[in-house]
């Protein structure tokens, strides 16, 4: 099944750029540099792994790009907007986050009180869907991600992989330019661990989205277009040979 | 979507049992304002009932009431004769406690003045009014006195012949409605051995009088009973109520017997609040604090659970937050189950309490005009007690959604 991503400009081309992001907390005698220079291009369709230790900065580099950290310094783009300049935020944050940005984590981080189709359709009603359009909408998705026919079950009743699905089908409800993902398969075997992955790759390539995942896990490597590492707090590119070749 | 019905649902057991707790509270905070009402409702309830336009009573007392009143019984035969009085009726009024087989029977006595004031006007469940002069009742049910028992008050055995409904005194106790004549007979009753004393001091009280030494024949009078003897005035009675033949002369009439020394006029509003404010006002302020202090105790313990509601859902705030949820719509959410919550609250105390205050020993009367004021008060507790879980959902990073 294919679902239309008409939101995305397809001649934007560059989904999301970090021009030398830098965040520093604390000050004086107590600062500490999390992340320093980091810069980043994912083009639209594009998936790309933020490998690194824990500490390194990898979440602070998805947060900030994700609108939610405002970095010390540097320039975010997201669809051919400059939306943070430094700290400075150039738009309603919550409200660009809520059109052009999905967040898959760790754990699935559903709302516990919404069934599986509901926790899809907030989603889209938060972003002015009508509730029968956001329904259907969220069936829509559950469908392509395989878990339709468990839309009426509550989080606490399905697997972990279901979960997962539900989370990149909310992800995916308002079409966003951008799914970033925090170690999305860490609460997962290897087998659901993959599979999530796959499902990642087949968003990116089928719907133009761009996905950023920050993972420890390099079973998984060769889904991904593009490698990253951060280590304190410096981002760097990756080939993707001898990473992928060692597992 | 309805986020906040959503999570009702959801945690369906524990938004009820919060229901209940609340609900409880405010079924207190509804009692109270009814036990206030009922207070003075039962103060006021003779005075209302007897519908008389004028209540003379001793001078410069401000009885029968607020304290006790004793003016002559032939009061009423002098305010029958003023122009403009239609009825002028005896009334006798005072609280007794008895033995009925193992129980106590406490009753405001009420005598009615025979043969212009038979009852009528009583609330009857059962029976009649007065039929005789002499050795009937009417009671009230919560004296639960059935219909036909007779009841042994001093010396004296009395049928009960009606039963009415509500009439209670301003302290609570049931009515007894006697003829004045054995209202007084009851509030005057005195043992066997109490007369002969008095007898026996009369007498030799009299040894001592002149007449008495010149004339000994005279000192039989004092061995005879008190209503044989010219010089000893009949009981007193509490008041004189007076029914005008125009209540609009009440002004006129009122001056023409306050004229008189040895008794003060007042008007049926005048009377009652002399009354509200004389021993109802105490149990009013007290009342009336109380209800503040659990309205108080209401609006913390809702803020502290809607607090808490909040805090359960924190992380989901957060995540709502993070995918582009607007304040309005966390707004709407907690507001929304604050006014959920003290609206189910409010039907539970209204249920529960339509089920519980008439069980109560003293009447709770919960009037339309309380039941909206309780429900503006529960709709200003639920908006004030939901501002600190709005607080903390307003403060809460979307980061909380990552940890």
């Amino acid at each position: 099944m294919s679902v239309s991503l008409d939101a995305v400009d397809p001649s934007a081309k560059i989904a999301i750029k970090a021009e030398s992001l830098t965040k520093i907390y604390g000050a004086d005698n107590t600062e500490v540099v999390a992340m320093r220079d980091a810069s980043m291009t994912v083009m639209a369709g594009e998936v790309v792994a933020l490998l690194g230790p824990s500490g390194s900065g990898k979440s602070t580099f998805l947060t900030a790009v994700g609108l939610i950290n405002p970095p010390t310094s540097g320039k975010i783009y997201i669809a051919n907007q400059l939306i943070m300049d430094g700290p400075k935020a150039l738009t309603n944050l919550r409200s660009f986050r809520r059109k052009h940005l999905g967040f898959v984590f760790q754990k699935s981080n559903l709302i516990p009180f919404l069934k599986a189709g509901e926790n899809v359709q907030i989603a889209c009603e938060l972003n002015g869907l009508s509730s029968r359009q956001a329904r259907i909408r969220a069936l829509e998705l559950l469908d392509y991600l395989g878990i339709k026919d468990r839309s009426q079950s509550y989080p606490s009743m399905l697997s972990g992989g279901q979960q997962q699905r539900v989370a990149v089908a909310r992800a995916l409800a308002n079409r966003p330019s951008v799914i970033l993902a925090d170690e999305p398969t860490a609460a997962l075997d290897s087998f659901r661990g993959r599979q999530v992955m796959e499902l990642f790759t087949k968003v990116a390539h089928e719907q133009g989205t761009a996905v950023i995942v920050v993972t420890h896990d390099h079973r998984s490597l060769e889904v991904f277009d593009t490698l990253y590492e951060m280590e304190d707090g410096k981002l760097t590119q990756k080939s993707k040979e001898p990473l992928v070749s060692a597992h | 979507m309805n986020l906040a019905i959503k999570d009702i649902s959801y945690n369906i057991g524990r938004f009820v049992l919060t229901a209940i707790g609340i609900g409880m509270l405010l079924m207190v905070v509804m009692g109270m304002g009814g036990i206030y009402r009922g207070v003075v409702e039962d103060a006021t309830l003779l005075i209302d009932r007897l519908d008389a336009d004028l209540w003379v009573v001793q001078r410069s007392t401000r009885g029968p009431f607020a304290e006790i009143s004793r003016v002559p019984a032939k009061l009423s035969d002098r305010a029958l004769a003023v122009p403009g009085v239609r009825v002028a009726r005896e009334f006798v009024y005072h609280t007794i406690q008895r033995q009925d087989g193992d129980r106590v029977l406490r009753m405001a006595v009420l005598g009615l003045s025979w043969p212009t004031d038979k009852g009528d006007w009583i609330p009857l469940v059962e029976g009649r009014p007065l039929g005789q002069s002499r050795f009937e009742i009417i009671a009230d049910q919560t004296l639960k006195l059935p219909l036909g028992k007779q009841i042994e008050i001093g010396n004296e055995v009395y049928l009960v012949v009606g039963i009415s409904r509500g009439m209670i005194s301003s302290a609570g106790d049931g009515i007894a409605f006697l003829s004045s004549a054995d209202a007084l007979a009851v509030q005057l009753d005195v043992p066997g051995e109490a007369v002969r004393l008095e007898r026996a001091a009369r007498e030799s009280r009299g040894r001592l009088f002149d007449a008495a030494i010149q004339q000994p024949a005279l000192l039989e009078n004092a061995t005879r009973q008190s209503g044989q003897l010219p010089a000893i005035a009949r009981p007193s009675i509490s008041a004189v109520l007076i029914t005008l033949e125009h209540p609009s002369d009440a002004k006129a009439v009122a001056e023409v017997i306050g004229g008189w020394t040895d008794v003060t006029v007042y008007t049926a509003d005048e009377q009652r609040n002399l009354l509200l404010k004389g021993s109802v006002e105490k149990v009013r302020s007290q009342i009336g604090l109380f209800r503040i202090l659990l309205t108080i105790i209401a609006t913390i313990i809702m803020a502290l659970i809607l607090y808490t509601l909040t805090l359960d859902k924190l992380h989901s705030i957060a995540l709502l937050k993070l995918i582009g949820a607007s304040n309005s719509v966390l707004l709407g959410l907690i507001l929304q189950q604050a006014l959920i919550l003290g609206t189910s609250g409010f039907g539970i105390a209204y249920i529960v309490g339509q089920q519980i205050f008439p069980k109560f020993p003293r009447r709770v009367i919960i009037t339309s005009e309380d039941l909206i004021q309780l429900a503006i008060i529960v709709f200003v507790i639920s908006i004030a007690s939901s501002a600190l879980g709005v607080w903390k959902a307003m403060v809460v990073s979307p980061n909380e959604a990552l940890a």
